[in-house]
């Protein structure tokens, strides 16, 4: 073949753009035009100019925003050598609904309604982050009885959250049945959070300075009762998959992430203890009375998708252990600290992270010392556990791509705010 | 009036009679078996699947949803049938049609009983083999007709699996094959109805012929067969979380329904191959050791008791049902059909009878049809009842591991069976 005669013109028209420079300063780039805006970030040559005929055997295909397995809308745009990864890139944003900045136009109180929008499934923790923080900058704690309230209520929606991620990350890899199983025991966490507080999802359980509703007559049997319900179901559940031979083999040394490679890429949560890291904020810097509980951070080893699989169901059992504690010891007493009706906290700035489900949900708050937030900043789990995705997936397969997508467990609520 | 009752005089099929008003015949009501077959499996299937995941499945379109499969035919037909812009569209058009085409030619040589097939070729099983092999062109086609990545990939998937999958899967028959010719003149046959009257002769299934070298190939056989028509957990080539639909992504309306119907018909033509070649085809259970006329008469009982136990869990549901005045119309057509079932239970139980007293008579002819017909129905159904559990039961294999599977695990067994089996069979003549 005459190479002069066949050069495709979209590989002319990218030459005197110089893309020598643009290859020496970021990496990966080589050849890239600059047509799109973010093509200086962008790790996968998507403007490169197409391969002569017979040797294009590069495939670059959008895995998203409509995807069934990207879990909501995020879009993964993937190169693939025939089914082999080699490279991907998230492009987030579809649901981005400017929580941030909406927080710097509401009261302190009238914003925290929002933050159960962002992580949507879980939805308590994330009222509990911001509670906390808010707490912590205006200096003041809520009683102890609102503390014990608070942790039942965050581990049941710790295992909720957990379930749903078992369900759909089974599903993801093709076994069906876990998620009706798991969305049938969710109901009855749901069923306590409907009597607690009036909703389901977006709970808004929690205010700042305490609790707003005391506990229902019955929380106590209601929750006991779901404690001796779901110990048994999350053994039929292991039974379903810890030893399915396709289940082993779909997920062992799959999105495999060393502990170094996770720490160095701030990957919180699961995914990080996975990797052999000790790291729950839970027992690493104690909040809401965790350090009166006792319970086990379970550590994988190898940082697979195995791993953080046997992780997630182990903490379901240890949030059923601390659930047992606390209802067991809740004590008597206020459930409200004194708080101002307007809260004005003080000029400063906190930085609050708790222990979602997914990792490290912190708040970063700054505060001129109106109602208003002066900038509310949050560091959403997800988001930055997705960063991940590229390095875990490189030289995998397709199927491996939405394997790991599942693992995160990440939601697109909580990626784009 | 000769030509319609010739068939009754005749012991061998239509087609090898020559008999074309019969061949036709029988055509029209295996085309029409099937397709009512795909319906029912379509409902069992979401009714069995939703069972096993704790729900309820279709319940609002008739009784506990037993006229589904008629609304979501009716609403394929009448959806808008899309062709991409960018599609090849004569491609496109013809991709469904070949997958159905291949799926269906397969009845040709299916023996539904010693003289209930369309024809019985000497090539028979070679046959099948080839035009099943051809159901890959469709998805192949489709695949690349759509223009587009997902279905590309999923195409691509598919006929990697199917090919290799075909592999073991020959090896599998082969052994089988084999074992036709262990018998005193040493003479095997590829006739789908001379493997039955071979297993028939030498009074064993071949499941359990060499035990256990006849049942591997059989279980190689069943594990090739889900892969082969890409059920799950093999169903790599449409996986829904990877691939949104795989090879028909871009299929719409009739289109989308062909291919679903020329799957199921696929899942019924090999299931009918596997009883076929090891489970004794159209043979009641323990036909050598349960003999004589008593025995006989029993067994053909079964067909009649089948009907009668559907007729009674209708008529319990029937009675069942919510007695407000919006289920009246639902309930009355659930008693209909609880009275049409049980009619024909009385029906098969005449002519169980009436056959069994006379030997002569045509009843005795039918019975013998109706007892080949329903052992034969009743075994496929066991099989489609398990690619159900299959379904619900596992997750999805991953591309290489599925190669791996098919050409390192499978392969090799198959091919030490087929060695294993001509060793033993020379050995003990």
């Amino acid at each position: 073949m005459n190479d002069e005669k066949t050069l495709d013109p979209k590989m002319i028209a990218s030459k005197p753009l110089d893309p020598k420079t643009i290859a020496e300063r970021v990496p990966g780039t080589a050849g890239s035009s600059l047509t799109r805006p973010n093509a200086a970030s962008s790790n996968l040559d998507l403007d490169a100019p197409d391969k002569p005929y017979l040797d294009s055997n590069e495939l670059i295909i959008n895995m998203g925003p409509q995807h069934p397995a990207t879990h909501g809308v995020l879009r993964v745009i993937l190169k693939l050598d025939g089914e082999k990864v080699l490279g991907t890139e998230c492009v987030i944003g579809y649901l981005h609904r400017g929580i941030e900045k909406i927080a710097e136009n509401r009261t302190y109180t009238m914003f925290n309604p929002y933050v159960d929008r962002m992580d949507y499934c879980a939805a308590v923790s994330n009222g509990l982050g911001y509670c906390e923080a808010v707490e912590k900058l205006m200096n003041v704690e809520a009683p102890p009885r609102a503390q014990y309230i608070r942790v039942i209520l965050t581990e049941l929606q710790r295992i909720a959250s957990h379930q749903l991620w078992l369900g759909t990350h089974a599903l993801d890899i093709g076994a069906m049945t876990p998620l009706f199983y798991t969305f049938r025991d969710r109901e009855e966490i749901l069923k306590i959070f409907e009597k607690y507080c009036g909703a389901r999802l977006t709970t808004h359980a929690f205010r700042i300075g305490g609790c707003q509703y005391e506990i229902y007559p019955g929380f106590e049997k209601d929750v006991k009762n779901f404690l001796t319900f779901v110990a048994p179901k999350i053994d039929e559940y292991e039974t379903l998959l810890t030893t399915n031979r396709i289940w082993l083999e779909r997920t062992k040394n799959v999105g495999v992430i060393s502990g170094k490679d996770a720490i160095a890429l701030g990957v919180t949560g699961p995914v990080l203890r996975a990797s052999g890291v000790k790291w729950d904020i839970r027992k690493a810097v104690p909040y809401a009375n965790y350090s009166k509980f006792d319970f086990e951070i379970p550590v994988g080893s190898n940082g697979d998708t195995y791993d953080r699989y046997l992780v997630r169901m182990a903490e379901m059992r240890q949030s059923l252990r601390i659930v047992e504690q606390a209802i067991n010891g809740i004590p008597e007493g206020p459930i409200m600290a004194k708080v101002p009706k307007v809260i004005k906290p003080p000029v400063g700035e906190i930085y609050h992270s708790i222990e979602a489900p997914k990792g490290e949900l912190g708040f970063f708050i700054v505060s001129d010392g109106s109602t208003q937030p002066y900038r509310l900043r949050v560091r959403p789990p997800s988001f930055v556990n997705l960063q991940a995705l590229d390095l875990m997936v490189r030289g995998a397969l397709v199927a491996d791509v939405v394997a790991v997508i599942g693992t995160f467990d990440i939601v697109l609520g909580e990626v784009d705010r | 009036m000769n030509i319609l009752t010739s068939y009754f005089g005749s012991n061998l099929p239509p087609g090898n009679a020559g008999n074309q008003l019969w061949a036709l015949i029988y055509v029209f009501i295996i085309f029409a078996g099937v397709a009512v077959a795909v319906l029912c499996m379509n409902w069992i299937e979401r009714k069995a699947l939703a069972h096993f995941q704790i729900r309820l499945g279709p319940m609002r379109v008739g009784p506990h949803g037993l006229l589904q499969p008629f609304a979501d035919a009716l609403k394929l037909m009448l959806k808008e049938d899309i062709i991409p812009a960018e599609a090849d569209a004569t491609v496109f058009w013809v991709a469904p049609v070949i997958g159905l085409l291949a799926a269906f030619t397969v009845y040709i040589v299916i023996p539904f009983g010693p003289s209930q097939a369309v024809t019985d070729m000497n090539i028979g099983i070679l046959f099948m083999l080839g035009v099943s092999s051809l159901g890959v062109l469709g998805i192949v086609t489709a695949g690349w007709a759509s223009n587009s990545h997902y279905p590309l990939i999923g195409a691509l998937r598919s006929s990697a699996q199917m090919v290799s999958y075909e592999v073991a899967m020959g090896m599998a028959i082969i052994s089988a094959i084999m074992m036709t010719s262990m018998n005193a003149g040493g003479i095997g046959t590829l006739s789908m109805i001379g493997i039955v009257q071979a297993q028939q002769q030498q009074g064993i299934w071949f499941i359990f012929k060499f035990f256990p070298l006849g049942f591997i190939a059989f279980a190689i056989f069943a594990i090739a067969m889900v892969a082969e028509t890409n059920r799950a957990p093999f169903d790599l080539p449409e996986a829904e979380s990877e691939l949104t639909a795989g090879f028909h992504t871009e299929y719409s309306g009739l289109r989308w329904s062909l291919f679903m119907l020329g799957e199921y018909a696929a899942m019924i033509a090999v299931s009918s191959i596997a009883v076929t070649l090891w489970l004794g085809g159209w043979m009641r259970p323990f036909p050598n050791l349960l003999n004589g006329p008593a025995w006989e008469f029993i067994f053909s009982l079964f067909p009649a008791l089948t009907f009668g136990g559907l007729a009674l869990i209708t008529f319990i549901g029937t009675a069942r049902m919510p007695s407000q005045s919006f289920f009246r119309i639902q309930r009355m057509g659930l008693g209909i059909f609880a009275v049409l079932l049980g009619f024909i239970a009385l029906l098969l139980l005449l002519i169980a009878v009436v056959g069994h007293s006379n030997d002569a008579s045509i009843a005795a002819r039918f019975r013998e049809g109706i007892d080949y017909v329903y052992w034969f129905i009743f075994k496929v159904a066991i099989f489609m009842y398990l690619f159900i559990w299959y379904r619900a039961t596992w997750p999805r294999y991953r591309f290489d591991q599925l190669m791996s599977v098919g050409w390192k695990v499978m392969l090799p067994i198959s091919l030490g069976v087929l060695i294993l089996t001509a060793i033993v069979g020379v050995l003990i003549k």
